[in-house]
């Protein structure tokens, strides 16, 4: 069994590595849940549920840094450790992210 | 789900030990409103924690927040995580154990034991009521299910769960019936009128706040409510509400049928009695209390809008926290005799964006009564004294609250009053200075809210605070209602004399890097940092980039180093990635850029063709003399951008924005100068600049002023002879402001030059995101004309460079994208199963 069979036995392969730029996000679809996987500049991948849970703003268009990403509607920001709203709203959905073969893994 | 406000992270539990040896008393309250909330922080403050061991129950989920506040929450102008005053974290950081949407139902004051909706029996020492208050729902036919629920779209306004549900109605309703012209009422009417909804307000009285101002005054106000646009119907009863699943009108004892998808009752409260009437306690209106907050039972205590005190039950915080503090007092020992005596309730508000203030009667009410009005109908303002014995009893003042520091005072304090009556409502100019922060006597009361005078202000700058903000934190002042801000921060300041400790974060330029913004440039060029992400490398404590400070350190490395500059598209804001502005679904807009406002018939053309082929939802005029095309799919922006042909307005960006322009010499009868080809060639020149906040400019050609010059950035406008004036620091938007006159010059290249060399400046010295409109009085307009027109700091040369430079490196962002995308999947969808636009599509 090759490596990229044993990712897609517990995950599904949403797109490239290269599809999303540093320090963006890009929204993927993954078994028919929208994913928004983003690539901080110091290499680390993250996905999260795809619509804001404050007013469903598109999360793959805000900003990010190491610690949180920042919705472009009304400016909530989300730790990556948690989904955890750092305001006290509602948190978002984190899903477990990796790199296989340059491919995008997301365990949903 | 609903967010819970103030809530701790998902998952956080605390544990709480009902330790049978814990030597401390049990203190509980009922209640975690802004009475309940108070009462534990007076407690804390004056070490209870170490006597009691607390329990504060909530009916409410939520942590405490301010109540006060839910009204600009309606109207969007609060965001409602601002208002949290505890959160949960707060109770459990104290060791409090907070049941948070637990009700209770019940006391048992034999055995001294609370029940709870939870099944739950927890004994107490003492306990506090603070159970507060309830919208009052008149009876009306049809206004409540079968269940005992209210009819779905029918709503009290007390708790952020409704503000909530309010707000979220808005964007599917479109007529609203407002119940109730007291404050709460006219706050609801005016916040659904801003969210676009037709609202009607109907009020049983015969004028609107007859609780607190008198019948002329009340005539004066509802012509103001009228005039924003608000229906409003007077005397009159709801007798019936219409509708079976859903509120669909209502009716009005006189017959008439009011329309609506939207009901908001607000029509009083009353107090949440309903425990102390199931315990036993004595209950008039209210539960009953004596001078130290007792009920008829010797451990249980009442505060705030539940308590009935000699007689008066407050709708207001400031008499609830009286009543904190004192009971804190009490029941802490640190003053066993402290006793509660009432409260002069002088209450200060805006309502629908009047200035209100009332305090003691409103009428006379004996023969020798002195009653002194002033009444301007035209211009919405209504003053009114009531004097006995030279004392003042009362006063109303409407839409014109400038005396109101001075009433309060000889309300408060039976001031002398002067002998000319008419100086109590109005400044007669004869050189007599209005009473300035220096001269207000040390007890005068500065926050009405939370009882902070003058002298305690001075106390805590006097015991080390260092700060408007740490004063605030340690008095209090200013963290009700907020309106006395700007006085504390003057006192602040004339207390400390100038030693005033800046917060350092206040002068940074953005949050991520400690560096107020002259340094941050000179680090900038000195270590050649040319992208976000090397200002971070370098800079940034432990080089740790922040998504808050991005966007900001764009716009000044973009002026650093015009086209030198690095771009990096994860450190634009989204509005800068795609050049458009985002809308609430997703989609964007495009503003094609139309100089001075100025357009062709093809141009028109080609715009329409592209509106159908792209089926643009709205087509609108701005209020910037150009085409708005909203709810645009990310997707199509590049097809859309090649079919225009036309560059982009830049109506999303905080950069140079349009020159606005009237028709000028060339067309009007009154036209000193080209002002259209004055505006056109500024906008020309000018294009795209990125800049700390919006620049927006207009020309005129004469002073009637058509195009708003006055007003803008900067406005420019002709006087005759080839000469033009210039103003600076204009606004219109959410602060008005009338520009300053910076100088007077001759000919269109003059104009052009002073114009981009006050732009640099500002450019250069102005903080992240802060208008010309602060800027300008901050930097003050003699230094600014001494730099611009004298050259004072041999600067001018530096700054027409620094203009020129950004000139020269603009491009089109629609033409350079259009071609080709930035990066991979710049305009992708973000959400690619949701079909977009959902905004509404006219
Ligand atoms: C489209 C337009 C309203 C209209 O339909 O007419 C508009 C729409 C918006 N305005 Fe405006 N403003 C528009 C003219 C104005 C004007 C009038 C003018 O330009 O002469 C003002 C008052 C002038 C001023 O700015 O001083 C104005 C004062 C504001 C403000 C308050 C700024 C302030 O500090 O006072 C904001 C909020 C902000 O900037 O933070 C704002 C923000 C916005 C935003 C960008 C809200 C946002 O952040 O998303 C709106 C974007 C809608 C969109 O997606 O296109 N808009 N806005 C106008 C576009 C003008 C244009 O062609 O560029
Ligand atoms: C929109 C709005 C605007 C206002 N504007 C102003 C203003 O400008 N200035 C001003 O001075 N005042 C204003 N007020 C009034 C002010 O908010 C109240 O005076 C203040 O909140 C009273 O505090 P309280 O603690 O007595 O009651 P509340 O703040 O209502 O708190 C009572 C709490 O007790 C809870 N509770 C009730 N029964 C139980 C039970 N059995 N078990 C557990 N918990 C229970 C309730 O859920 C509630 O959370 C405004 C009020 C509103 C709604
Ligand atoms: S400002 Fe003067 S020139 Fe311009 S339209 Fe008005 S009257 Fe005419
Ligand atoms: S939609 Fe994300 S913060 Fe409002």
């Amino acid at each position: 069994m090759s490596v990229a069979d044993v990712a897609t036995a517990t995950g599904v392969v949403v797109g490239r590595v290269d599809d999303v730029p540093p320090g963006e996000g890009r929204t993927f679809v993954a078994g028919g849940e929208q994913v928004a996987v983003f690539r901080l500049r110091e290499g680390s991948l993250h996905a999260t549920q795809a619509a804001c849970p404050h007013a469903g703003g598109p999360l793959a268009d805000g900003q990010t840094d190491v610690d949180v990403l920042v919705c472009p509607l009304h400016q909530y920001a989300y730790r990556w450790s948690d989904g955890a709203s750092t305001s006290g709203a509602a948190p978002v959905r984190v899903f477990p992210v990796r790199e296989v073969d340059g491919d995008l893994v997301v365990d949903v | 789900m609903r967010a819970v406000l103030g809530a701790r992270l998902a998952g956080t539990s605390t544990l709480h030990l009902d330790d049978e040896l814990d030597p401390r008393g049990r203190l509980v309250v009922v209640g975690n409103g802004m009475a309940g909330a108070r009462f534990v922080e007076e407690v804390l403050e004056r070490g209870g924690g170490e006597q009691f061991r607390i329990t504060v129950f909530g009916d409410e989920p939520h942590g405490n927040y301010n109540r006060i506040m839910l009204s600009p929450v309606l109207a969007g102008e609060s965001h409602e995580d601002d208002i949290v005053l505890n959160s949960h974290d707060w109770y459990c950081d104290n060791g409090i154990d907070l049941r948070a949407g637990v009700r209770v139902e019940r006391v048992d004051t034999a055995a001294k034991q609370v029940h709870a909706a939870d099944g739950s029996v927890t004994p107490y020492d003492h306990l506090v009521l603070a159970t507060g208050s309830y919208s009052f729902i008149p009876p009306m036919a049809g206004v409540r299910r079968d269940d005992g629920e209210l009819l779905p779209g029918v709503y009290g306004f007390r708790t952020i769960d409704e503000t909530r549900a309010m707000l979220e109605a808005t964007g599917r309703c479109t007529r609203a019936v407002v119940m109730g012209g007291g404050l709460l009422g006219l706050e609801a009417a005016r916040a659904l009128q801003g969210h676009g909804l037709q609202v009607e307000l109907v009020h049983a009285m015969p004028w609107l706040m007859n609780a607190q101002l008198d019948a002329e005054a009340g005539a004066i106000l509802k012509r103001s409510v009228e005039e924003l646009g608000i229906g409003v119907h007077l005397d009159v009863l709801a007798t019936e509400v219409l509708g079976s699943d859903h509120v669909e009108g209502v009716l009005l004892k006189d017959g008439r049928r009011l329309d609506c998808d939207l009901l908001v009752v607000a029509a009083g409260v009353r107090p949440h009695t309903d425990v102390a009437v199931r315990s036993g306690l004595e209950v008039e209106r209210a539960i009953v209390v004596d001078d130290q907050l007792r009920t008829d039972d010797p451990d249980v205590y009442a505060i705030g809008e539940c308590a009935q005190h000699r007689g008066s039950v407050y709708g207001l915080v400031a008499p609830a926290w009286e009543h904190a503090r004192v009971l804190a007092d009490v029941l802490t020992g640190t003053d066993p005799g402290a006793e509660y005596t009432g409260s002069r309730t002088a209450t200060k508000l805006k309502v629908v964006g009047v200035d209100v203030a009332v305090m003691g009667i409103n009428t006379p009410e004996r023969d020798d009564d002195e009653f002194l009005v002033i009444s301007e109908p035209r211009r919405g303002v209504h003053l009114s004294v009531v004097i006995r014995d030279d004392k003042l009893v009362g006063a109303t003042l409407l839409g014109d609250t400038r005396k109101v520091a001075f009433l309060t005072q000889a309300f408060d304090r039976g001031a002398p009053l002067p002998e000319e009556r008419i100086r109590l409502l109005v400044d007669l100019s004869d050189g007599v200075e209005e009473v300035g922060v220096a001269d207000m006597p040390a007890d005068s009361q500065v926050c009405n809210c939370n009882g902070v005078s003058k002298g305690d202000i001075c106390g805590a700058v006097a015991g080390g605070c260092g700060s408007v903000g740490e004063v605030m934190d340690r008095t209090r002042a200013g963290k009700g209602c907020g309106s006395c801000k700007s006085l504390v921060k003057q006192i602040v300041e004339w207390a400390a004399d100038g030693d005033l400790a800046e917060d350092p974060a206040a002068s940074y330029y953005v949050p991520g890097i400690p560096m107020p913004k002259p340094e941050l440039m000179r680090a900038i060029r000195e270590h050649d940092l040319r992208s976000v992400s090397a200002v971070f490398a370098a800079l940034a404590p432990g080089g740790k980039d922040d998504a808050r400070s991005k966007m900001g350190l764009t716009s000044l490395l973009k002026m650093v180093w015009g086209s030198d500059y690095i771009p990096e598209k994860d450190a634009e804001f989204i509005n800068d990635r795609v050049h458009g502005n985002i809308q609430r679904d997703g989609t964007f807009s495009v503003v094609p850029q139309m100089k001075g406002g100025v357009t062709t018939p093809a141009q028109l053309r080609r715009i329409a063709d592209v509106a159908e082929k792209y089926e643009v939802p709205m087509v609108k005029v701005t209020g910037g003399q150009r085409i708005d095309l909203l709810g645009v799919r990310k997707e199509d922006l590049p097809a859309m951008w090649n079919d225009l042909g036309m560059p982009s307005g830049y109506a999303y960006g905080k950069s140079f924005r349009t020159v606005k322009t009237c028709v000028g010499s060339d067309f009007c009868r009154f036209g000193l100068d080209d002002s259209t080809q004055l505006g056109i060639d500024l906008e020309t020149r000018f294009q795209g600049i990125e800049s700390p906040a919006k620049m927006k400019l207009a020309v005129v050609g004469c002073p009637r002023n058509c195009a708003e010059a006055y007003v803008k950035d900067v406005g420019v406008v002709a006087v005759g002879n080839g000469r033009w004036e210039v103003y600076i620091g204009g606004a219109a938007g959410a602060s008005v402001r009338k520009g300053d006159l910076l100088a007077t010059v001759e000919g269109r290249d003059a104009v052009m030059t002073l114009a981009g060399r006050f732009m640099q400046y500002y450019r250069e010295n102005a903080n992240w995101l802060e208008r010309t409109y602060d800027f300008v009085p901050r930097i003050g307009l003699e230094r600014i004309k001494a730099v611009l027109l004298e050259d004072s700091e041999g600067i001018c040369a530096d700054l027409d460079a620094g203009i020129q430079r950004s000139v020269d490196a603009y491009t089109d962002p629609w033409g350079q994208d259009a071609k080709e995308a930035a990066t991979p999947g710049q305009f992708r969808p973000a959400l690619p199963l949701v079909a977009l636009p959902k905004v509404p599509v006219r």
